[in-house]
């Protein structure tokens, strides 16, 4: 079954395969190798390269939407964030009593606002499984609901971009607001515990690092898969001709519409494996140049291979570490660069490249 | 040439005296696709100005009139693409066209191959088939399908009546224009339509491709309406046993090639005063 | 030392001895004002106090053409002795001291050290009564726009004196408004009578005053004592006042909706501004400009360097940002165009991408040469403050210019594609690339010139911008999303369409603000044209025709 699902997609193997290390080498070594040993990862480098394969997974699913179906969404990051919001939440119930004004109910930022109980949309946030269900059902929902309205009415192209960039900037604003009860400006954050573990502890590190890990290559095997039935030929035909595929008697709508929802759904699993990692989530998580860059990562690793969204993610933000580390007014250029040589001169990525080297070679 | 089972509404046998499901094709009365007073404005300009046509059941009819006289835009109104401003559209006697998105005008049957050869390039020539064959088009069926060995025998049959069954692992976009265009009428056979619409199906193709487009149409229709939309006036009377000239977005005539060719309103507008 | 002592007890006597001759003249028949006036100021400073009570008196009588301007520095802690010859002066404190006036002649002295000059300090018992002087001064002044704001300034505080003053100077009065105002206070006044007749008639006066005022006191009418009894015991002047006070406040309702739909139409000249040019690059060319933003900001801070380099001349910096910004984010357009955007005609979101690349990298250069912080843009004086019209009505002027410079740029740019050659070729290209090719139109040109014009206007609305928002690097961040929407929603290549889109979204956002919170009203607009454009997916006013349907 594998080796038929990679005889032609090697370099996809390829990028499984140092993923999978990825995932299974840290915790690995972190467990054999002592605290003082060079073998053994930080704490910083293990949160770094969970948040690394997260932002990977964010930009699989926005891959799935733009590269197979054509639909550039500038609000891949709200979809990203709900995710986070919903699992910081979680975290935030669990805080209890620990908080600075001990509320057993109240996190600390209602306490402040003088907030007397808790909103109903805070009620079942305790419960871990109800949490991650709202990590996909709540970008799901807001996915199905607006993608509905938006692929009904046919609003496609640059108008659709338009308008995901507007729902994102919207959100935002939203959020910033005392009143939602999403602790505003400051957002979710001084975490405890997750599932009784101390989230600072290092086996909890380690455990998210593996859990992202295993996800994404979940959600890459499954994509992979989802690309080749053919409602992933339905998509591609879409994207190409979409009159055509309606004319062929498909619901253009519903096909865009589904795959919308799992890609959101996708993001939101990102959002909800970021939050623990690094400890907060506010507002600016909707701004529309977070869902801008992970555009650029889909860019720059090629769009269309699933594994080049991986390449891109993680090759920009480690270039975004270095670099913001180094001098960080050079990061802005250097990702206004990237943004336009990638579309001048690489409109398939690093993918595109992979591909001819290999044609070229065969 | 092709062998498709009918759908029992349109067997003569179940024609009469029985009452007809709603979705089923009634036509009792002759005609399949009926238009009454359709009109079509574009920003002030009329491209349909009260034009009534009417197609029978199994038969081939060919559309002419020079450049605007609305012949594209009457294919809009029919596969749903464009709403008209006033007019009806049925499709036998029951099924209002104008109530239906294009996908279900596809999937009642009505097919059309637009005038720019429209065909997916990123897939192969047997994949675009296969994305048109007859099948249940939700998504969630979609998903999980599987070719069965009879389907993927009927893809057989149609890449041999289109010509193509050497090139069906070729990429679409790599073939020639003229193969395009039979790729694109494949798909057209491939959903098993009652009334196909077919934009001209001969621009850039040389004489024998011509020839073999003229026999391919010739053999299917009675199974199915067939109407064609051409310029070449060769090939029209090749196919036609009826043709109808449109003229600033209306009927202007409609009788045999000859009948038409020699009518000296069209003989006006094809060549002015 | 003791040379000095001597000198300055001389001085102090020839000083007294002068004031003593001034007192004198002052008696005499034949008085010279402008000895007058000197002769009380100096009493007025350091004399006993009932002497200066009497030079307070004196100075209310005195007939001087400058006496209120140097009461008011008086008043005003600006009034100046120059310590060698204690010449009275009013300053102006500057760079390098004080720019000194003579305070009686108005003769410009010219600047002096600080160390040159005392400041005339007064008690406070004299400051109150100063104030009064001041104010009566006022009321009889020369000009009708200070008596009209004397007499408004009275309106909350009257007593006996100042109402007989202002009746006796009712007779003389010729001014409409002054006389309105002064109505209105009798009016006030007469509502305290114990004639329920008179409070009556002051009622019927008090219908057509828009002041707040007015409100309160009507208000009052209508409240109860802690007994329970109407402060207002007659129930007729209580239906009287109620009736009135309901027409009052229908007025003062419509008052409040010409201010929203101005602060609307306001709001919507910025959005106006802001989207215009994105109309043109997006609508005219299909060209998606995420720089556009950047090119304002360009605009915003072009108008900070000219206003560096001419500090002392505002009002005309800003008119020379106008062209400026107007070059500078052109030209910076066309190089985007001829270095970008030309390699991805026909890929929209490609260009959408590259053009994102691009403001961020203007971003980062402006942050890199001004610093991240935000640099504020003076607003010269004709642009600052607001027209009051009523207590219920006022206008502010950097609103209202920027409404107008947004109808003039509209005009000039309908003017522009529709009479010069160069619209021609711009609405030929966007109509029908290929064929205006081959008419001979060189659309390279022409693509570089209309993306110019686009980028030129986003900066000339930038220099709008620094004027009502502080210039920084993510100015035009914030208006992006919203010019997008506004094109959107007025149906692109419509330039009307913008027009009226940016103003109707302008007042309802306005509309929307009192009730839903400046925030939640933009979310609100926002979310109302996502929907929207669901509904409509070309906009108020979409383009038909075949080659649209053919997209």
């Amino acid at each position: 079954m594998k080796s038929l699902l990679f005889s032609h997609d090697k370099t996809g193997a390829v990028v499984l395969a140092l993923i999978a290390g990825v995932t299974l080498i840290v915790p690995l070594f972190n467990l054999i190798f002592p605290v003082d040993s060079p073998l053994h990862f930080s704490a910083y480098t293990v949160s770094l390269l969970g948040k690394y394969l997260t932002f990977a997974l964010v930009g699989l699913s926005l891959d799935l939407v733009w590269g197979y179906c054509g639909i550039l969404v500038l609000g891949q990051g709200a979809f990203f964030a709900l995710g986070g919001y919903a699992m910081g939440m979680y975290l935030m119930r669990q805080i209890g009593t620990r908080g600075v004004y001990a509320d057993p109910l109240l996190p600390d930022f209602m306490v402040f606002l003088n907030w007397k109980e808790l909103p109903w949309y805070w009620f079942g946030f305790d419960h871990f499984w109800f949490a991650m269900l709202m990590v996909m059902l709540v970008p799901g929902l807001l996915a199905f609901v607006f993608g509905w309205l938006a692929f009904r009415s046919r609003v496609t192209g640059v108008y659709l971009s338009i308008i995901t960039q507007a729902l994102t900037y919207a959100l935002m604003l939203a959020f910033f607001r005392n009143e939602m009860g999403f602790g505003g400006n400051n957002g979710l954050t001084d975490f405890k515990d997750i599932l009784g573990f101390n989230i600072q502890s290092e086996a909890v590190r380690l455990t998210l690092l593996f859990l992202s890990g295993s996800i994404l290559i979940a959600a890459f095997l499954f994509s992979r898969w989802l690309v080749n039935t053919k409602l992933g030929r339905v998509v591609t035909a879409i994207r190409d001709q979409e009159s055509r595929v309606r004319f062929l008697g498909y619901r253009v709508e519903m096909f865009k519409l589904w795959l919308f929802v799992f890609s959101a759904m996708l993001a939101g699993i990102a959002g909800a494996l970021y939050v623990p990692q690094v400890g907060i989530i506010n507002p600016s998580e909707f701004s529309p140049l977070n869902s801008l860059e992970i555009v650029v990562w889909v860019a720059m690793g090629g769009r269309g291979s699933l594994y080049g969204a991986i390449i891109g993610a993680v090759l920009v933000n480690f270039s975004k570490t270095v670099l913001t580390g180094l001098m960080p007014e050079i990061w802005l250029f250097s990702l206004g660069a990237a943004f336009i040589l990638v579309t001048v001169l690489l409109p398939d990525g690093i993918a595109g490249l992979l591909r001819k080297r290999r044609e070229a070679e065969a | 040439m092709i062998d498709i089972t009918l759908e029992p509404a349109n067997d003569e046998s179940v024609k009469v005296g029985r009452p007809f499901y709603e979705g089923e094709i009634d036509t009792t009365h002759g005609p399949i696709l009926y238009l009454e007073d359709v009109s079509v404005s574009f920003d002030g300009f009329r491209a349909l100005n009260k034009l009534s046509l009417y197609i029978d059941d199994g038969e081939l009819r060919c559309l002419i009139g020079p450049n605007g006289a609305g012949k594209t835009t009457l294919m809009d109104v029919i596969t749903g693409k464009t709403r008209p401003d006033t007019g009806a559209v049925f499709f036998g006697q029951t099924i209002d066209l104008l109530k239906m998105d294009e996908a279900s005008i596809a999937e009642a049957g009505i097919c059309r191959k637009f005038q720019k050869p429209s065909v997916f390039e990123q897939l192969s020539v047997f994949e675009n088939l296969e994305l048109a064959l007859k099948a249940n088009k939700k998504v969630w069926s979609t998903l999980l399908y599987r070719l069965n060995s009879e389907e993927l025998d009927k893809i057989d049959h149609v890449l041999k009546t289109i010509g193509l069954s050497e090139l069906n692992r070729q990429r679409a976009g790599a073939l020639s224009h003229g193969q395009k265009q039979w790729l694109e009428i494949g798909m057209l056979l491939m959903q098993e339509p009652k009334v196909m619409l077919v934009d001209e199906p001969v621009a850039g193709m040389t004489h024998q491709e011509i020839d073999r487009t003229a026999e391919l149409l010739s053999s299917l229709k009675g199974e199915r309406s067939i109407v064609v939309v051409e310029h070449d006036m060769e090939f029209v009377r090749s196919i036609a046993n009826k043709v109808t000239v449109l003229h600033e977005g209306s009927v202007l005539t409609e009788g045999t090639m000859d009948e038409v060719q020699n009518d000296p309103r069209v003989i006006q507008v094809y060549l002015g005063e | 030392m003791k040379a000095n002592s001597l000198k300055r007890f001389n001085r102090c006597f020839a000083v007294a001895l002068l004031v003593w001759l001034w007192a004198g003249q002052a008696y005499s028949q034949e008085m010279n004002p402008q000895v007058t006036l000197l002769d009380s100021l100096n009493r007025l400073k350091q004399g006993a106090m009932p002497d200066r009570e009497q030079a307070l008196e004196q100075l209310g009588e005195v007939n001087h053409p400058r006496t209120l301007t140097v009461l008011q520095a008086l008043l005003n802690g600006k009034l100046y002795q120059v310590a060698s010859n204690e010449q009275l002066v009013i300053a102006a404190e500057n760079s390098e001291g004080y720019q000194l006036i003579d305070a009686i002649t108005g003769e410009d002295l010219g600047n002096k050290p600080r160390s040159d000059v005392n400041k005339i300090n007064l008690t406070n018992t004299i400051r109150v009564k100063l104030r009064k002087l001041i104010g009566q001064l006022e009321l009889k002044s020369e000009d009708a726009t200070v008596r009209l704001a004397a007499v408004n300034g009275l309106i909350k505080a009257t007593d006996d004196n100042t109402l007989a003053l202002l009746r006796q100077l009712e007779t003389t009065e010729r001014d409409e408004a002054v006389l309105e105002a002064m109505q209105m206070i009798f009016a006030l006044k007469d509502l305290k009578s114990e004639d329920k007749a008179i409070r009556l008639t002051a009622l019927v006066t008090l219908k057509d005053f828009n002041n707040q005022e007015v409100v309160n006191r009507l208000n009052v009418l209508m409240e109860k004592d802690s007994a329970g009894q109407y402060l207002e015991t007659d129930a007729d002047v209580r239906k009287q006042a109620k009736l009135i006070l309901s027409e009052i406040n229908a007025r003062i309702q419509f008052y409040s909706i010409l201010e929203t739909l101005f602060f609307g139409l306001s709001l919507g000249a910025v959005l106006v501004l802001a989207a215009i040019g994105l109309a043109i690059t997006f609508g005219v060319m299909g060209v998606i400009n995420m720089a556009h933003g950047e090119l304002m900001m360009l605009g915003a801070y072009t108008t900070y360097v000219i206003q560096q380099m001419m500090p002392d001349h505002l009002g005309l910096s800003i008119v020379m940002a106008i062209p400026a910004a107007f070059l500078i984010s052109g030209l910076v357009g066309i190089a985007i165009e001829r270095g970008i955007i030309r390699f991805l005609y026909g890929r929209p979101l490609e260009t959408l991408l590259a053009t994102f690349g691009v403001s961020l990298f203007l971003q980062q250069t402006v942050r890199s040469i001004f610093s991240p912080l935000n640099r504020s843009v003076t607003t010269p004086e004709w642009m600052s403050g607001s027209l009051q019209i009523n207590d219920f009505l006022s206008l502010t002027w950097n609103r209202f210019y920027i409404l107008v410079f947004c109808l003039m740029v509209f005009v000039l740019l309908l003017q522009i594609l529709k009479r010069t050659r160069l619209g021609l070729e711009v609405r030929a290209v966007a109509q029908n690339r290929g064929m205006a090719k081959v008419m001979g139109i060189p659309t390279d040109k022409v693509d570089a010139m209309t993306f110019g014009l686009g980028s030129g206007i986003a900066g000339v609305a930038g220099v709008a911008l620094s004027q009502i928002t502080n210039v920084g690097p993510n100015l035009g961040q914030a208006y992006i999303v919203d010019s997008f929407m506004v094109v959107v929603f007025g149906g692109v290549g419509n330039l009307w369409g913008t027009l009226v889109a940016g103003f109707s979204l302008g007042i309802a956002n306005k509309i929307l603000e009192p009730y839903a919170g400046a925030v939640l009203a933009k979310i609100l607009v926002l979310v109302f044209i996502i929907l929207f454009i669901q509904k409509r997916p070309s906009g108020l006013f979409p383009q038909k025709g075949r080659a649209v349907e053919a997209k």
